[in-house]
């Protein structure tokens, strides 16, 4: 016997039936809300989806999205930069104009200094502004502490895609044939688990065309590669036997600035013409500022369904800052979990019932200038784990090394900044 | 949107013991909305070599989600991909797809090409891709406004076998050249 379920629902009352019954699941009060105003902080992968899809999905709730910058970079594809294969970051930059004007989402652009979760505001160098909702998606920020000495202008980490990417891409050019890189990956979790990997193809590939000679030296402070293993391996076997030197559970914990040198738990020394060093990372800074962040002093815990912090009523944490199950730390993660957080809520706002998150993740990683590879993820909610878990089958790797994931890869970084700037 | 009695009993049970998780299945635009990453906003894509899904066939969305579920047919990603849905969601997903406006892309596409295409469809496709390939039926997809980097690959992958057609198709598409499939490609891809 089965039956509509809003008739269920009528049955029982209608509003404050779906209130009691749907909502019982979030953190927070379960009424409808009054309030129709949603403030988003951080124009990157997760906020200018989240603000877009809030507009489409119901056009009375007034969103304001609030990024420091007046454009982002994005860091997908970064590494095809470094590698040559890009010539300059100009294809991954995207401005926020249009977004606001085809979805009447209210930009600000400025910086984030402070939340006060009873107040419901935000402050911010522009002023101050009142939410109903808040959506945090600040990216990440470095723990630099964990590594002495370090200094990001000499040993760029650029992990953030910018003046750090160019900065990296120029030391390489200017290094001397025969000239060492050195590489360095902080332990996992960490912002595109893949991407450190991806990067060392890339730069393999940027000296094997234009330096003959020299080498990269790869200190993975993890205890192995920690994705695609067997598609890097072959690939690096392929294109660049020989270049590059792979070293696992290689901890950096300090540099000398002088002398282009990093040390490993502060003992082994390992020199190099051009040191990339991609520190430990923890959520971004406004989450710390905020309370957001967990007992693991990194990252935010959240309920799986809404993205609603467990420890501050009415704000959202998506993408890199938030603990999202199994959902990897990427862009692509970022941009969905954006889409669930939205659909619920404005289902909140509007005393609807939740829905059940359901996600999605691939990462491509380049090997060549042609060859691709990819891994994916379908995700859902484990409901007695209370914990995102992926859906048996969907999670995988490519077979091998594919020139059309190449191709493909390209129309994938071109849909989802268009989504994210229109 | 059906709902069980016994999960209406939990529900009710819900009523009372009010933290008790609960929420409405996906629906089909929450499953939908994750697609969009790759496929665009809403399945209008802006990439030359991802396919829109915007107003396809539902029928066509439904066959190809299951031959990429069963290996079929042959995928870089949707193969994992649809492993994770039940036949229940895309079913959701596909009427959801159909239902979206499809947008017009700007394919650079060469005008003596199109014009020979417009032969070659004539004699060897007219009879299941209807009106210049702009109307589904059944199993046949829209392929008219394709992007047509997407289309060049596709029919690679028919050329090569590794995409299976059916009989009827591949009597009929036997005499063409690669000068042909390009053609009709570039002809597919000129129609808005
Ligand atoms: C080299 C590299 C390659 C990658 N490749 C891939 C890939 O191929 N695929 C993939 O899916 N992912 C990839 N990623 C991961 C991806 O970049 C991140 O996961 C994604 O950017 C996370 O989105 P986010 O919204 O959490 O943060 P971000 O995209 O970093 O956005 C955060 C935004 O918030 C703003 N902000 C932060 N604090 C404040 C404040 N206080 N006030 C105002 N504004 C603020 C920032 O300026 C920024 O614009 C890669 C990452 C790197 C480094
Ligand atoms: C990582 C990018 C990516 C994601 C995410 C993705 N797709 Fe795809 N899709 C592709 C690619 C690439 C193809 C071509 C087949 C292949 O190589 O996998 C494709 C092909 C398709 C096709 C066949 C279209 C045609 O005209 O032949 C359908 C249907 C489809 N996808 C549906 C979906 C649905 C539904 C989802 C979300 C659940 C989804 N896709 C998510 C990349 C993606
Ligand atoms: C007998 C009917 C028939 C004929 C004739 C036919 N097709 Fe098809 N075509 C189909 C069907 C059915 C499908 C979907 C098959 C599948 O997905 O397995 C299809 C799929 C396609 C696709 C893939 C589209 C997509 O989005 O995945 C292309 C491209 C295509 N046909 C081109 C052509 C061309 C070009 C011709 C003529 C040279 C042609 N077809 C003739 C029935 C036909």
């Amino acid at each position: 016997m089965t039956m509509e379920r809003r008739n269920f629902l009528k049955l029982l009352g209608a509003g404050a039936g779906a209130a009691t019954l749907g909502l019982a699941g979030c953190a927070s009060t379960s009424k409808p809300k009054g309030g129709r105003k949603v403030v988003v902080i951080g124009g990157g992968y997760g906020g200018t989806i989240a603000a877009k899809y809030i507009r489409m999905m119901d056009s009375t709730i007034e969103v304001t999205l609030i990024e420091r910058n007046d454009h982002y970079i994005s860091c997908p594809f970064s590494n095809l930069y470094l590698g040559g294969i890009l010539p300059d970051l100009s294809s991954l930059t995207i401005k926020y104009d249009k977004l606001a004007a085809n979805h009447g989402i209210k930009m600000v652009q400025a910086e984030v200094t402070g939340i006060n979760a009873a107040a419901h505001s935000v402050t911010t160098s522009k002023g101050v502004f009142n939410y109903d909702s808040l959506i945090v998606s600040p990216g990440i920020e470095f723990r630099t502490d964990e590594i002495k000495g370090y200094d990001a202008e000499i040993m760029p980490h650029a992990w953030k895609a910018g003046p750090q990417t160019v900065l990296l891409r120029k030391q390489l050019e200017a290094m001397k044939p025969g000239g060492t890189v050195v590489l360095s990956i902080p332990l996992a979790p960490f912002r595109c688990p893949p991407g450190p990997y991806e990067r060392t193809s890339m730069i393999a590939m940027y000296l094997k065309q234009n330096k003959p000679g020299s080498k990269i030296i790869v200190l993975d402070a993890n205890p192995d590669i920690v994705s695609k293993k067997g598609l890097f391996l072959k690939g690096w076997k392929k294109h660049y036997d020989g270049l590059i030197d792979y070293r696992p559970a290689k901890k950096v914990t300090e540099v000398d600035n002088k002398n282009m040198t990093v040390l490993i738990e502060g003992i082994e020394e390992v020199k190099g013409d051009v040191i990339n060093i991609i520190p430990p990372q923890k959520a971004g800074h406004i989450a710390h500022v905020a309370g957001l962040v967990g007992p693991d002093g990194k990252w935010c815990p959240v309920n799986p369904m809404t993205f609603e912090s467990t420890l501050k009523k009415d704000i959202h944490v998506i993408g890199d800052s938030s603990i999202a199950g199994a959902m990897p730390k990427s862009g692509y993660s970022a941009n969905s979990e954006a889409k669930v957080c939205a659909t619920n809520i404005v289902a909140r706002m509007n005393g609807r019932e939740l829905t059940e998150m359901s996600g999605v993740n691939t990462c491509y990683s380049f090997l060549s200038a042609k060859e691709a590879v990819s891994v994916t993820g379908v995700y859902t909610v484990d409901k007695e784990k209370n914990a995102i878990v992926p859906v048996a089958g969907s999670v995988g790797v490519s077979p091998d090394l594919s020139e059309l994931e190449a191709v493909y890869a390209q129309s994938w970084v071109k849909n989802i900044l268009t989504e994210m700037s229109s | 949107m059906r709902i069980k009695w016994s999960e209406m009993a939990l529900a009710l049970s819900a009523l009372v013991v009010s933290t008790v998780a609960y929420a409405m299945p996906p629906s089909a635009a929450m499953l939908s909305n994750a697609c969009a990453g790759c496929h665009g906003t809403h399945g209008a894509s802006a990439g030359p070599s991802m396919p829109s899904l915007a107003g396809q066939s539902k029928v066509f969305f439904i066959d190809a989600m299951k031959k990429f579920k069963s290996g079929e047919r042959p995928a870089t990603v949707m193969g994992r991909l649809a492993k994770g849905y039940s036949d229940e969601q895309i079913v959701a997903m596909a009427d959801f797809f159909a239902k979206q406006k499809p947008q017009a892309q700007n394919t650079a596409v060469d005008p003596v090409l199109v014009a020979k295409g417009k032969t070659v469809y004539d004699n060897a496709c007219k009879r299941c891709h209807l009106e210049n390939g702009k109307e589904f039926e059944e199993d046949t997809p829209i392929v008219a406004g394709q992007w047509l980097t997407y289309l060049q690959i596709q029919m690679n992958e028919f050329q090569s076998g590794a995409r299976k057609m059916s009989d009827k198709k591949a009597e009929k598409v036997k005499p063409l050249t690669d000068a042909d499939w390009e053609a009709v490609a570039h002809f597919y891809a000129s129609q808005k």
